[in-house]
C-alpha cells in the first residue's frame, strides 16, 4: 500500500491531533471533550477492528456489535459479582469473546457473500437478546457498574488516564495491525478478498487464515468493549443492537475500507459531526430546532455526499490520491 | 506408474453430460493436450481434476494417492497446480507480490504476522525466479492491474510454476497472446516438459502438435480419439468432427 504523502501528513495530525485532546480539552475548559473523544478512540478502535475482515478480508460482519457486547459484560458482570481485578477481567474477556467468535466464525464462514452478512446479524441479534433476558443484569435495562475496572497503579476513574489507556491501545492495535497486513498472514487475507479460487488452487487452506482473522478482529472488538464498559460505568443490550453493528460500518467506509487509517478517520469524522448536529446552536431557534430533532438524516446526507465525492471515503481518497 | 490417471470420470450438469466417460493417463513427464471444439467440457475436465468441482463418478488418481474427493487446495499441495482460462491473478498486487504469495502458499504455514512477506527472501528469490522463466522479471514492480493482456496471461503461467507443482494443468495458456509471445510459452514448455508432467489444453493447433506427446480429442464430453499428434492428425473421425472445422 504505497500512500500519497498527503495520506501520510493526514494520519501524523489525525494521530497526533487525537494525542492533545486531554491538553486542549483542560486548556480550553471543556472537561466534556475527553469524555467524547474516548467514546471516539473506543468505537475507532472497534471499526479498526471489523476492518480486519470487511477491508482486508472482504468479509462483511454485520455482527461485530456482539463482541463490544461481550467486552462490556465481561466487565459488568464480573464487577457485579466483585470481581474488579482489570486482568482478570481482561482474561476473562478474551477467552469468552475467542471462544464465542472462533464457534460464530466457523458457520458463518462456511457461507459468503449476502449470506454472511445475515448470519452474523442473526448471530449478534441472538446475543443481544439473551443480554435483554439477564434480569440479574439489568435486564433490557442494563446496570451500572459499581466500580472502573482496579488496573494497579491506574485509577480509570482519572478520565484523562482512561483516555490516554485508549488511546494507546489504538496505537498499539494500530502497528500491530500494519504489521500483520504486510507480513504472510496479511499476504493471504488479503488475497483472499482480491480472489479467495486462486488462493485455494495455489494451495492455501483460506478457511483456517480467514477464522483466525475474524477471531483477531473480534477480540479488538472485545477490547473496545471493555473500554466502553469502564468510560460509561455502565451496560445495556443496547451496545450489541445491531445499529451499533451498522455504525461501525459506516465509520468504516467513511474513512477508507481497508486503510489502516480509515476507521480511526470515519470514527472521528462520523462522531464529530455527530456531535455538532445534535447540539448545533447557531442563534436561530427554529433551525437549530430542526437540525436538532432532524440530525440524523442530516448524517445521511453527510455520509452520502462522503461517498459519492470521495468514493474510497476520507482517508482512502487520500491514499488513492496521485502525488 | 503414471502420474496422473483418470478413470471413468463422468460429470453431468442437469440434462447434460458435460464430461461422459472420460479416460486419461499422464505418463510421468510428458505433455498430453487435450483439444476439441468450444463446449467440448476441456475446462470442466480440468475443474474436476483440481477440485473445484466434484465428478459424479470416476477416480482422479495422482502420484498413487486418490484424490478424488480432496478440496482443491490438498490437491495443490499434493503437487498439482493449475492455471485459468480467463486469467486469474490479484490485481489489488504488484506483479512480483502475485508470484511471491504462490511461492508462499508451498512455504511452510503463513500465521506469521510480524515479518513483512516482500522482505523474504525465500519468497521473492523463488518468484524471481519463476518470473524470469516466463519473461515477465522486468515488470516485477508493476502492479498487475496495468498490466497488457499477454503479460497477464504470462503471470498467470509464472504462478502455477512458483507453486512448484510437478504436474501442470494448464487451460489455454496461448489463450489471446501475440504470436511472439506464444512462441515464447511454445519454448518454455519445451524446456519444461520431462520434468514437469503437463495437462495442455490448447486451441493453437500448431502449438500442440509441436509440443504433445499425446493428444486426446474431446468431444461432447466424450473423448473420441487418443494417440500421436501424427495419429491425431491423420484420425479420419477427428479430422471431420474438429480439424475439419479448424482449416478453413
Amino acid at each position: 500500500m504505497a500512500s500519497s504523502a498527503a495520506a501520510r501528513i493526514f494520519a501524523i495530525v489525525l494521530l497526533a491531533g487525537l494525542a492533545l485532546v486531554p491538553a486542549l480539552a483542560a486548556w480550553l475548559d471543556q472537561p466534556f471533550w475527553v469524555t467524547l473523544f474516548t467514546r471516539i478512540l473506543i468505537f475507532a478502535l472497534a471499526a479498526m477492528g471489523l476492518n480486519l475482515v470487511l477491508g482486508f478480508g472482504a468479509m462483511v460482519s454485520f455482527g461485530h456489535a456482539m463482541y463490544l457486547g461481550i467486552g462490556a459484560y465481561a466487565v459488568g458482570i464480573l464487577s457485579y459479582h466483585g470481581v474488579d481485578n482489570g486482568v482478570v477481567q481482561l482474561g476473562v474477556a478474551l477467552v469468552v469473546g475467542a471462544l464465542v467468535a472462533l464457534g460464530v466464525g466457523a458457520i458463518c464462514l462456511r457461507t459468503s457473500g449476502m449470506a454472511f452478512i445475515m448470519i452474523t446479524l442473526a448471530f449478534a441479534q441472538m446475543l443481544f437478546f439473551l443480554a435483554v433476558s439477564l434480569r440479574e443484569y439489568g435486564g433490557d435495562d442494563g446496570m451500572q457498574l459499581k466500580g472502573r475496572s482496579l488496573l494497579g497503579p491506574l485509577d480509570l476513574n482519572n478520565p484523562t488516564l482512561l483516555y490516554y489507556l485508549a488511546y494507546a491501545l489504538l496505537l498499539a492495535v494500530l502497528f500491530g495491525f500494519w504489521r500483520l497486513v504486510h507480513a504472510r498472514f496479511g499476504m493471504v487475507l488479503r488475497g483472499c478478498r482480491s480472489n479467495e479460487r486462486r488462493m485455494a488452487s495455489m494451495g492455501f487452506a483460506t478457511f483456517r487464515y480467514k477464522l483466525s482473522a475474524y477471531v483477531i478482529s473480534a477480540l479488538v472488538c472485545v477490547l473496545a468493549g471493555m473500554l466502553m464498559a469502564n468510560l460509561t460505568r455502565f451496560v445495556a443490550p443496547s451496545y450489541m443492537a445491531w445499529t451499533v453493528s451498522g455504525e461501525l460500518i459506516v465509520m468504516i467506509v467513511l474513512g477508507g475500507l481497508g486503510t489502516l487509517i480509515g476507521p480511526i478517520a470515519g470514527a472521528t469524522a462520523l462522531l464529530l459531526v455527530e456531535e455538532a448536529l445534535s447540539s448545533l446552536k447557531l442563534g436561530v431557534p427554529w433551525l437549530d430546532n430542526l437540525i436538532n430533532q432532524h440530525w440524523l438524516a442530516l448524517i445521511g446526507i453527510f455520509i452520502v455526499l462522503v461517498v459519492l465525492v470521495l468514493k474510497q471515503g476520507i482517508y482512502g481518497w487520500l491514499v488513492a490520491k496521485k502525488p | 506408474m503414471n502420474h496422473l490417471e483418470i478413470t471413468g470420470l463422468v460429470k453431468r450438469f442437469g440434462g447434460l453430460l458435460a464430461t461422459d466417460h472420460v479416460d486419461l493417463a499422464l505418463a510421468r513427464g510428458e505433455i498430453h493436450a487435450v483439444i476439441g471444439p468450444n463446449g467440448a467440457g476441456k475446462t470442466t475436465l480440468i475443474n474436476q481434476l483440481s477440485g473445484e468441482i466434484l465428478p459424479d463418478e470416476g477416480r482422479i488418481v495422482f502420484d498413487g494417492h486418490d484424490l478424488t474427493h480432496e478440496p482443491p487446495f490438498r490437491r495443490a499441495m499434493a503437487g498439482l497446480g493449475r492455471s485459468f482460462q480467463i486469467t486469474s491473478v490479484f490485481n489489488d498486487f504488484t506483479v512480483l507480490q502475485n508470484v511471491a504469495l504462490a511461492v508462499q502458499a508451498h512455504a511452510g504455514h503463513s500465521f506469521r504476522f510480524w515479518r513483512p512477506a516482500s522482505g523474504e527472501r525465500t519468497l521473492t528469490e523463488p518468484a524471481r525466479a519463476a518470473l524470469a522463466q516466463v519473461g515477465l522479471l522486468e515488470r516485477a514492480h508493476t502492479p498487475v492491474a496495468v498490466l497488457a493482456h499477454g503479460e497477464r496471461r504470462q503471470l498467470e503461467i509464472a504462478m502455477v510454476l512458483a507453486t512448484g507443482a510437478k504436474c501442470l494443468l494448464l487451460d489455454e495458456p496461448m489463450a489471446g497472446m501475440s504470436p511472439t509471445e506464444s512462441e515464447a510459452v511454445v519454448a518454455l514448455l519445451r524446456k519444461l516438459k520431462g520434468e514437469h508432467t503437463i495437462l495442455l489444453v490448447e486451441h493453437d493447433m500448431d502449438a500442440v502438435f509441436a509440443l504433445a506427446d499425446r493428444v486426446t480429442v474431446l468431444v461432447y464430453g466424450r473423448p473420441i480419439a487418443s494417440g500421436t499428434p501424427e495419429q491425431i492428425r491423420n484420425h479420419p473421425e477427428v479430422r471431420e468432427a474438429y480439424l475439419g472445422e479448424e482449416a478453413h
